[in-house]
């Protein structure tokens, strides 16, 4: 195990993500307020509790989750594609770095900056809403499962994308809807029968619905399940990512 | 000599059909510079860049030190430096930490008076907190030397270190090549300038349409392939050569007033004695005569052109 590399690669890419760290954050965190003053506040105040939790505060773990997703997609993506467009790619290519060295390298770092946005986010939270955390270990569990299961994905996608186009379009066009659409501002018992099947295909459901357990004890589907669900999506993940290394695809000619 | 780099067989085709290498074998002694000339697209970089596992072989093996490149790579590759043809860095990162980020991922622990050492040799340690995209192109060139150094690495691959880079900028790298050498490291360098080759090489070796025509120990080669021509000027123009001088090839130049004889130094016998005695016999009278040896360059495009 070369750990100098592992260490090089992971704290060259924390370097990268400290350097625009205020930009990172700024955003999520002042859309979070937003959806807070919308949905928290003026919509909210109209809802009805559901299972027994103020509407405020049962979208936290959906908002935190929407942000986390976005977030893990898309640094995993960029901090793979940004070398590869550069060019500079070709150094950990001929360093003595094996692929599952550079993936916890590049992956790692993508997770961290999602965890720490994630929990800023949280941060933020709290000022919106009075909040109590029933499972706090399980919570930071899920988190960082989730924000390592998805900056898997992004790590594939910007393996594959050819333009900065291509690195956009997976997450507006698969992220958010299947975030949106995934129980994150609403119950998935709170649908038609029929949609209320169709969402049990959208991995989301998964990851906000044991998310939000982990916060308030209720939850859509059993929280084995929701643990299941990760652990399949970074198994999948794990074995396109293997493909890749072993053929090169799109890393070497 | 010892051998420190050995290809055997290597070919490259790459996704579109392009037969970039051709069974390319070679035999790279440790401690020596080895200058790689060919013409663009002859398939140097693709050459060095599966040495240094940028590009998949399509067949044919390579091995470092003794150790294979694709199933020992970790113990081949930290014996490698390598400067890519192109700038490619980070533009937002300071100088020494880019470097300090090439000696970890070769697995070495950090050593701020190494890297201080390389930092100065290559006159970038006053840049040393700079970022990358305030740098000068030579500059840049210097620190992806610097990265590639910053391992102590036993092979290094420089691809045109010296493209684009001013006359005093080219001798300070010949400087450091210099310097590498008399600590014993290999070095393969492509170039397009003739005469770095000739500066710093020990051995050349010309590559076209993805073949080696030839791997040659550079002295040996101006010489073996080495014509001189001996131009003699004459006292009076002439019009026509006289027909007792046919048998010696020569050409008259265009101000009629001097002659040109083409020899091959190697031969055992010159002719030049015969020909001046020749020249005396046919009346003409000489003024002046003059030598000159092709350069690498004259062999180099001789053996490029087809
Ligand atoms: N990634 C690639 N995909 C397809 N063809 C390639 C690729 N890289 C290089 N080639 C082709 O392979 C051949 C050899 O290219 P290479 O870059 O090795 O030449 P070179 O000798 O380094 O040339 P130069 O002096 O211009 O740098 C060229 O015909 C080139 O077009
Ligand atoms: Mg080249």
């Amino acid at each position: 195990m070369n750990l100098h590399a592992v260490k090089a690669i992971y704290f060259f890419e924390m370097a990268r993500t400290f350097r625009t760290l205020l930009q990172s954050i700024i955003s999520p965190v002042i859309s979070t307020a937003l959806y807070f003053i919308v949905f928290g506040s003026a919509i909210g105040s109209r809802m009805v509790a559901i299972d027994g939790v103020s509407y405020g505060a049962f979208i936290v773990p959906g908002l935190i989750m929407l942000t986390v997703l976005m977030q893990s997609v898309t640094n995993a993506s960029f901090g793979i594609y940004f070398p590869k467009f550069i060019g500079t790619i070709y150094e950990p290519l001929s360093a003595p770095v094996s692929y599952f060295e550079m993936l916890i390298g590049y992956v790692g770092a993508a997770a961290t900056k999602s965890m720490i946005i994630g929990l800023i986010i949280l941060a933020t939270s709290f000022l919106f809403v009075p909040l109590q955390i029933a499972h706090p270990v399980w919570m930071v569990g899920f988190l960082a499962l989730t924000c390592v299961s998805f900056s898997l994905l992004g790590f594939i996608i910007g393996i594959c994308a050819r333009n900065f186009e291509q690195l956009n379009l997976v997450p507006a066009l698969i992220i958010t809807p299947l975030v949106f659409l995934g129980g994150s501002f609403y119950s998935i018992s709170m649908l038609p029968p029929f949609w209320q099947t169709a969402t049990l295909f959208n991995p989301v459901v998964y990851l906000v619905s044991g998310f939000r357990w982990a916060f308030f004890d209720t939850a859509d589907v059993a929280v084995t399940y929701s643990l299941l669900a990760i652990a399949l999506f970074s198994l999948i993940f794990v074995v396109v990512i293997a493909l890749i290394f072993k053929t090169g695809y799109r890393l070497k000619p | 000599m010892e051998k420190m780099i050995s290809v055997q067989g290597l070919s490259k085709v790459y996704a579109s059909g392009n037969i970039a290498l051709d069974k390319v074998d070679l035999e790279i002694k440790k401690g020596e510079i080895l200058a790689l000339l060919g013409p663009n697209g002859a398939g140097k970089t693709t050459l060095i860049s599966m040495i240094c596992g940028l590009v998949n072989p399509s067949a044919g093996s390579v091995s470092v030190d003794g150790y294979d490149i694709l199933t020992e790579y970790r113990a081949a590759r930290r014996l490698i430096g390598l400067v890519p043809q192109e700038v490619a860095l980070e533009p937002f990162e300071k100088v020494i930490n880019t470097v300090q980020f090439s000696r970890g991922l070769f697995g070495f622990a950090p050593n701020n008076a190494y890297i201080e050492a390389v930092l100065k040799k290559l006159s970038l340690w006053d840049k040393r907190n700079t970022p990358i995209k305030e740098l000068s192109g030579g500059m840049k060139r210097r620190v992806l030397i610097a990265k590639a150094l910053s391992h102590e690495p036993r092979v290094l691959f420089l691809d045109e270190p010296t493209a684009g880079v001013d006359v005093e900028l080219r001798k300070d790298m010949w400087q450091i090549v210099e310097e590498l050498k008399a600590d014993g490291v290999t070095i393969v360098l492509t170039t397009h300038y003739i005469e770095e080759a000739e500066a710093l090489a020990d051995r050349v070796g010309v590559i076209s349409h993805g073949r080696i025509l030839l791997v040659e120990n550079k002295d040996q080669l101006m010489h073996q392939m080495g014509t001189k021509e001996l131009t003699i000027h004459l006292q009076q123009p002439v019009e026509k050569l006289p027909d007792a001088l046919a048998g010696y090839a020569l050409r008259l130049a265009a101000d009629k007033q001097s002659v040109i004889y083409s020899y091959d130094t190697n031969a055992e016998r010159t002719g030049i004695t015969g020909l001046l005695a020749d020249l005396s016999g046919a009346g003409l009278l000489l003024r002046d005569l003059q030598t000159s040896q092709s350069s690498l360059e004259d062999i180099f495009v001789d053996l490029v052109k087809d």
